[in-house]
């Protein structure tokens, strides 16, 4: 089972002295993220947004308990930082890191399953607990607690609809972006595994795009009763050419796999109510709750 | 990135797998000198980033110098697919026994590097699959043990190979996954390989490379920009240059998005809304108004666009940072074309207080923002 966050998860930020990993604290801490400790190499003892900040999470665990890790450094850094978090048992890992290249994420993902360890990323938006707790880079103000899973492949559309949900006058559960890159850590299924046993969500939103079968698998599975909330689906990429690289290394179609309407059609079929524009999505859900 | 055929032979080369003599030529004096002291006919092949060469005509033999001179002279005059012939592989002709595919690429959803086999080489490996799926072994190879020689040996036997070609085509199974894994290859493959008397060789090669690993690969990301021939317009290869992830597409609004999602969402509302985007244009995220100002001059510029959308969420992108580059880049060109803008999230007030003072409207909505471009792209129609 997935195990996620809530207030109570005590975080280390890896690279945490960056602009980015600095930024970033800031928000998270001001959105009520419990950040316990920061790592970077060479900056031991020193402090970032009144974090402490260590060596190596191994120093940092002799001082402070620490749940989970996200991690800012880098990409030529993240396969590294990735596993001092998997040796160190944290959980999950979410790898905010752009640009790692494929066969770092194999390596990474591979070691984390055979520990049974969570990887979010990389090249992900990250994770929050609406209200609670976010280990990401969204921007709070669009999310509010409520009961709705968002799953996304993307960034920024993860937060358009997650802005439209809310100003439908619903809100979110625990939303994460499992991230663009051609290979991660967290697939739809196993949110929609965890989203079935979590008592906090009662519908799930689904956000895909162009590229791979991911979606295609998902759809398979809500069809086949793995899933039996209600969802509502939105697939970006409908105007895309074949062939052509849309900005994500996953968002392009080769052949006949990984259209948007391969996408639509395999969700349809599935039960899911998929929307032509983002904004529906929402309107769907309020329908469906 | 995608290496020609002589370029990734040189990684061949260097990692141990046999190829057939050969070298990259640039013209018919270099062709027929070189035949001259290889002393056998030839095959000599255009060096060009598309496939299909050999259908097109592009794949010639030749039985003295002389010949390959008229081959190459006339090979490097021919313009496939639009691109005109700069460059010649002039190899050693093999008497084949058997033609053989071998590739090693990586499952995404499985998350593991497969080695692809298949007797059937020469054909399309895809067109194998679909028609006979037992003619091809798949191996899917474990990310924290790799490839090791029981596996290739199994690989081997799996295609009917017994004793010493067993053993020999194990060999050329283990150093084209090492050549796959050190190269950081999304896809390399050999068809055809081909089995000759008392061994294997590698007459063609593909490796293309993870541009996100090209940091480990230092020497090919001087040569990136050439490796775009072909696969870009002249208008992506210059969005290329200014480091700006653009996709040309064949209608008239000029679209500007964060994140690839949202502005993939971008284009599809237009098009719902019964527009037609002129271009793909992802700012990624956390873009400096030098950068914006760049990206909003680069589709202003583009004689086609008649109307700017410009969509951005801003998370780590700031919406003032945005506003202050649609401003500076628009009295920069001084063009007036009619800008939609949308913005949404960091510094929201502060950049729609900018657009204001400039004259530029906001709308909070991506929809009812894509509605109004596409009427101020069709007004001067």
């Amino acid at each position: 089972m997935v195990r996620f966050i809530d207030k109570d998860t005590r975080v280390v930020v890896q690279g945490i002295t960056g602009d980015q990993g600095l930024f970033h604290t800031r928000l998270m801490l001001n959105y009520g993220t419990r950040i316990v400790a920061g790592v970077t190499p060479g900056r031991g003892g020193q402090e970032a947004e009144g974090v402490p900040v260590y060596d190596t999470i191994r120093e940092a665990q002799e001082t402070h308990g620490i749940d989970a890790s996200i991690i800012f450094v880098p990409a030529a850094f993240a396969l590294e930082a990735a596993l001092e978090a998997i040796e160190a048992e944290l959980d999950p890992v979410v790898v905010i890191t752009e640009g790692v290249p494929v066969r770092d994420s194999i390596e990474l993902v591979a070691k984390a399953n055979l520990r049974g360890i969570t990887v979010v990323g990389p090249n992900s938006p990250g994770v929050i607990k609406a209200g609670e707790s976010k280990m990401g880079i969204m921007p709070a103000k669009v999310f509010k607690k409520g009961n709705v899973g968002i799953i996304s492949r993307s960034g920024t559309l993860f937060y358009e609809i997650a802005a439209h949900i809310t100003k439908a006058g619903l809100g979110q559960s625990t939303c994460v972006g499992l991230g663009g890159d051609p290979v991660v850590g967290l697939d739809y299924i196993d949110m929609l595994e965890w989203f079935q046993e979590d008592p906090e969500t009662e519908a799930v939103a689904l956000i895909g795009e162009i590229g791979g079968d991911a979606e295609e698998r998902a759809a398979q599975f809500i069809k086949e009763g793995g899933f039996t909330k209600p969802v509502a689906a939105y697939i970006a990429g409908r105007a895309a050419i074949p062939g052509k690289r849309m900005g994500h290394a996953g968002a392009i179609i080769q052949g006949s796999t990984g259209t948007a309407k391969s996408k639509m059609d395999a969700l349809k079929d599935a039960g899911v109510s998929v929307g032509e524009l983002p904004g529906q999505v929402a309107t769907a859900l309020r329908d469906l709750l | 990135m995608k290496l020609l055929e002589y370029e990734a032979k040189e990684y061949f080369k260097k990692f141990g797998i046999p190829t057939p003599e050969g070298r990259m030529v640039e013209s018919s004096e270099e062709s027929r000198a070189y035949v001259e002291a290889l002393g056998k006919p030839v095959v000599i092949k255009v060096q060009l980033p598309v496939g299909g060469r050999g259908k097109a005509g592009g794949v010639k033999f030749a039985d003295s110098p002389s010949e390959a001179a008229v081959v190459a002279e006339e090979l490097l005059g021919m313009t496939i697919k639009g691109l005109k012939v700069k460059k010649l592989y002039v190899e050693e002709k093999i008497d084949i026994v058997n033609e053989i595919y071998l590739g090693v690429t990586i499952d995404r959803n499985r998350k593991q590097h497969v080695v692809l086999a298949s007797s059937e080489g020469g054909m399309d490996i895809e067109e194998v699959a679909a028609m006979a799926p037992d003619k091809i072994v798949r191996f899917y190879v474990d990310p924290v043990i790799g490839l090791k020689s029981y596996h290739a040996n199994f690989i081997a036997s799996k295609l009917g190979y017994r004793g010493g070609m067993m053993r020999r085509f194990a060999a050329f199974v283990s150093k084209l996954f090492l050549l796959a894994f050190e190269m950081d290859a999304e896809l390399t493959e050999i068809n055809l390989l081909v089995e000759v008397k008392d061994g294997f060789l590698a007459a063609d090669a593909r490796l293309n490379v993870d541009n996100n690993a090209l940091y480990r690969h230092k020497e090919l990301g001087k040569r990136l920009l050439d490796s775009y021939q072909g696969e870009l317009t002249e208008r992506e290869m210059e969005a290329r240059i200014q480091d700006l992830t653009y996709v040309e597409l064949d209608g008239d609004i000029g679209i500007i998005g964060n994140g690839a999602g949202l502005t993939m969402a971008t284009l599809d509302t237009v098009m719902l809304h019964g527009g037609k985007a002129a271009n793909f244009l992802d700012l990624g995220g956390g873009a400096t108004p030098e950068r914006i100002g760049k990206a909003v001059k680069f589709i202003l510029s583009d004689i086609r666009t008649k109307a700017l959308f410009v969509n951005v969420l801003g998370g780590i992108t700031r919406c003032d940072y945005t506003a202050e580059g649609i401003v500076a880049a628009r009295k920069e060109l001084g063009i007036n074309k009619p800008i939609v803008v949308r913005m949404m999230g960091t510094k929201e007030a502060e950049g729609k207080a900018i657009l204001k003072k400039n004259g530029i409207d906001t709308l909070d909505s991506m929809e009812e923002a894509a509605e109004q471009a596409v009427i101020l792209a069709g007004g001067d129609q």
